[in-house]
């Protein structure tokens, strides 16, 4: 059988390998950055590279891709998670962003934790979607992927 | 004329940063006023107070929640504009390309 894909049985092999890793590594840095060293900005971008990875390997045909129209409706919606958060606590009575005014049950202290998670979440589809729009409108412009 | 005039505004601009760099306190001193008033209270207080272990994370995305937002924001405008002009010139290059073929 012919195989079409352009990146060779080497990197097709071995980007397969490489993007599980990546995704959960990036989920890691995301969700543990409230306890550890990581945080949203970071996740964005390594989440982004096992996206980017995919495509730059199969190119424009890849299985697991998010095209650059898709990519930047993710980002403003990432965006848009942020500022809901915000809106929600003002809504239910409280400051912009005060967390303690989240409408779950919970003690005080864990619902600032909930919504420190909520808005990295954000952050991080926004600045992962981001990077993949601004690749994909790269890589259309030189017409190569 | 405009040499002078943005070499004279240059000289002041330095010399201006050069005094009040005088001023400033001393890196790492504990009695500067921003390790006396609000870094105390985040060591001592961030852990109870949102519930964030990592107070890196309390301070961004809690005490400084606003500025994130904001710099979320940059980020996205920066993606969108980044991709606007890219797909613009592309399709004009296009454009270009089309009516050099038709000649």
């Amino acid at each position: 059988m012919k195989n079409e894909r352009p990146g060779g049985v080497l990197l097709n092999t071995a980007f397969r390998v490489i993007i599980p890793f990546t995704l959960i590594y990036g989920s890691y840095v995301l969700f543990h950055g409230e306890l550890g060293p990581g945080g949203a900005f970071q996740a964005g971008a390594v989440l982004a590279i096992g996206v980017l990875l995919s495509r730059l390997i199969e190119g424009d045909k890849a299985v697991f891709n998010i095209s650059g129209n898709t990519a930047l409706i993710l980002a403003g919606i990432g965006a848009f998670i942020y500022g809901g958060i915000g809106v929600l606590t003002v809504l239910m009575g409280g400051n912009f962003l005060d967390y303690e005014k989240l409408p779950l049950s919970l003690p005080a202290h864990e619902l600032h934790s909930l919504g420190i998670l909520g808005v990295e979440v954000g952050v991080t589809i926004c600045v992962m979607c981001t990077i993949i729009a601004i690749f994909d409108a790269l890589s259309r412009r030189e017409g190569s992927l | 004329m405009n040499k002078i005039i943005s070499l004279i505004s240059l000289v002041l601009m330095i010399g201006i940063f050069f005094i009040t760099i005088e001023s400033l306190p001393i890196v790492g001193d504990p009695h500067s006023p921003a390790s006396t008033h609000v870094s105390p209270h985040y060591i001592e207080k961030s852990a109870e107070e949102t519930g964030a272990p990592n107070f890196v994370a309390a301070i961004l995305a809690d005490y400084r929640g606003y500025d994130t937002l904001g710099e979320n924001i940059v980020i996205f405008t920066a993606g969108v504009s980044t991709v606007l002009i890219l797909k613009t010139s592309g399709n004009l290059l296009k454009h270009k390309g089309g009516k050099d073929n038709e000649k």
